[in-house]
């Protein structure tokens, strides 16, 4: 890719979009667009064929059918993979997130194949559904600040050994094994189970899908005043007794 | 029908007399109009109660996601031409509010009821309704409540079978889904600007084709029924072809549409379109919702927006730029805790008006509308908003609870 270019596709907003997943997409192209970068956003319907020639790939949150439904089309389109392949980033958010593993449980109770991009498998969780604030310390080979995020599903993602998590919750269920882990990551392709959405919570994250697709290791500084504020209202709500 | 001819058993009796009780110590006790509490009290007691209350009375029951509480009380306004109505009209819009509005109306003729949208299977099947007014289904609350398609999936068992007439909206494939198992549906292109809920083909997942004002399935033939009643821009059309104007004091093209679909609600009980629609022209304000209140020497309409569809609605009826406007949004447990929704709304349709932001979550609309690339201020509360606020008058938004905060804060 040019050094100026950047191609952002949103999969799937017609299935995949329930938790204001547009946001990541808006939040990766204005943080974007602040560095001087020419954004090409492109949103594929699951009628539509995945392009493979995509820097970022943006995939959000469903309901259980819809995730069945996408998971399929994805599959049958094979795009995604292909683009993975040539070294494109991928973000996948909590239905997507499972998606991108070996296999999920799908709204028939069945497991459902996934595109096995990730060392993840989900099952359906017994306990209650995990819903509320997350606070979570990012893997630190990720050099993040602070994880912030809103949960709210029911499924379990057990981590293999191909991915590390994204990061360790302080609060919250995160993967929901218990051991306090959240999201799961290998080189391009990240998955986790925070809305917010998680981008607008964290735009650290967004700069680093920017980053790698860039190939860059840094990017001029932007002014964060909000989402700074916004963090620390957040991290300390979530510390402070209710 | 002349309205409750025939007595309350003995048990009924005491069961709304000790409704009541509750409700006038919870007034006495400062917590608001006690109709919930009035209501749950008298269901112990006796929880058949519901059915028998709406035994005597023909019942209209309106289901939504946005509009509900607006569309019963124009509904109530209509129907009052041919008698005394009882209704639930201060949107108490479970079993028990409902019970409990149905108590305070022995000599009705007409319950014009709101229902929440989880619990209108239960409701219709307890109170027999004659009609059914369907507006549209929408995310809403997805923190706690059920996914949309789920419940337009529990509409459409629960309206299968259903005697009443259903008055439908023609526009929203999810509606049309959920009420398309009922034998007698009058169907009605009210219009739907949020459409993000409904791309996947509701009855097989497939995705949906939106040409204009048509929506269908290409793969299984699911497609837009056709209407007998339509707004028309300024107009509402009734089965016969005649436009009748709309001249609404309520504003905005979601009114319309919920002045359309009660002037067909009205019609199925006799009342003439020209008589229901001149009738809804009195209502100006409805719970506090489009209210002009003075504050601090300014003008400021109080406008409530719950969710991704509602703020669109909200957007398009606003007065144009240079006017200021106040959003406010909290996430308490009668909001969704979750803001992720803010970031389906567009706001960057704000562009070119002054914004005050207030409210628990002012900062994540701050980063909202600092990604959507439109000015804003962050603000204290309404008081210091208006202040920050240029001349003119304001137009304030809010969600919930903060529209509860906004009303108390400016005396409404």
């Amino acid at each position: 890719m040019s050094d100026t270019s950047l191609r952002l596709v949103w999969v799937y907003p017609d299935l995949l979009s329930t938790y204001g997943d547009q946001g990541n997409a808006l939040v990766v192209e204005r943080r974007a667009r602040q560095r001087g970068l020419d954004v090409q956003r492109l949103d594929v319907r699951s009628d539509q064929p995945i392009p493979t020639s995509g820097d970022i790939y943006l995939i959000g949150g469903g309901e259980d059918r819809p995730q069945r439904l996408a998971a399929e089309r994805l599959l049958r389109d094979g795009g995604l993979t292909r683009a993975v392949d040539n070294g494109a980033i991928v973000f996948a958010v909590c239905a997507g997130y499972q998606i991108m593993g070996h296999e999920f449980v799908n709204d028939l109770g069945e497991r459902s194949a996934g595109l096995g991009l990730l060392d993840v498998i989900s099952t359906r969780g017994e306990a209650e559904r995990c819903v509320g604030d997350v606070l979570g310390d990012a893997d630190e080979q990720l050099r993040l600040p602070q994880l912030t995020g809103f949960e709210n599903h029911q499924g379990v993602t057990h981590l293999g050994p191909g991915v590390r998590p994204l990061g360790r919750v302080r609060l919250g269920h995160g993967n929901g094994t218990g051991d306090g882990t959240e999201g799961a990551w290998r080189d391009t392709v990240f998955g986790t189970y925070l809305h917010g959405p998680v981008l607008a919570r964290n735009p650290h994250i967004a700069d680093l899908l920017i980053k790698l697709s860039l190939d860059v290791n840094a990017l001029p500084p932007t002014d964060d005043t909000w989402y700074e504020a916004l963090r620390q209202e957040r991290i300390a709500a979530a510390t402070q007794p209710a | 029908m002349a309205g409750n001819t025939e007595p309350l058993s003995p048990r009924s009796r005491l069961a709304v007399t000790a409704g009541k009780a509750a409700a006038a110590v919870s007034r006495a006790a400062g917590r608001g109009s006690g109709s919930v509490i009035g209501g749950k009290v008298a269901l112990k007691l006796d929880p058949d109660l519901l059915q028998r209350l709406a035994q005597h009375l023909d019942v209209v029951l309106v289901s939504a996601t946005n509009g509900k509480t607006t569309t019963t009380r124009l509904i109530a306004e209509a129907l009052r031409a041919n008698g005394e109505v009882v209704s639930n009209a201060l949107g108490a819009n479970m079993p028990a509010g409902i019970t409990s509005a149905l108590a305070g109306g022995s000599s009705a003729r007409y319950g014009v009821i709101e229902v929440d949208e989880k619990y209108l299977s239960g409701v219709a099947k307890d109170v027999t309704p004659k009609a059914i007014a369907l507006l549209n289904l929408s995310r809403d609350q997805l923190d706690r409540a059920a996914e949309t398609r789920m419940l337009a999936e529990r509409w459409r068992e629960g309206l299968s079978g259903q005697k009443a007439v259903i008055v439908a909206n023609a526009d929203d494939p999810l509606v049309v889904w959920a009420a398309s198992s009922s034998p007698n549906v009058v169907w009605v292109a009210a219009g739907q600007e949020w459409k993000d809920d409904a791309w996947s083909c509701p009855a097989c997942g497939g995705v949906m084709q939106r040409p204009g004002d048509d929506w269908f399935c290409a793969e299984c033939g699911f497609r837009r029924p056709k209407p007998t009643w339509a707004l028309s821009g300024d107009h509402v059309l009734d089965p016969h072809g005649s436009a009748w104007p709309i001249h609404l004091q309520l504003p905005g093209r979601a009114n319309k549409a919920n002045a359309a679909t009660s002037a067909a609600v009205a019609a199925a009980f006799g009342v003439p379109p020209q008589v229901a629609l001149e009738r809804m022209y009195a209502v100006k304000a409805v719970a506090g919702r489009y209210d002009v209140v003075q504050y601090q020497g300014r003008d400021m309409r109080l406008l409530l927006a719950k969710n991704p569809a509602g703020w669109l609605e909200t957007f398009s009826l606003i007065d144009p730029p240079p006017t200021p406007v106040i959003l406010s949004v909290n996430a308490r447990g009668a909001d969704g805790t979750d803001t992720s929704w803010l970031w389906d709304v567009d706001y960057g349709r704000l562009a070119g008006h002054p914004i005050c932001v207030i409210g628990d979550r002012k900062l994540d609309l701050a980063v909202r509308l600092e990604v959507a690339g439109v000015d804003f201020q962050v603000c204290q509360d309404p008081a210091d908003a208006v202040r920050r606020c240029p001349p003119g008058r304001i137009e304030t938004i809010a969600n919930y609870t903060a529209f509860q905060d906004l009303r108390r804060a400016v005396g409404n």
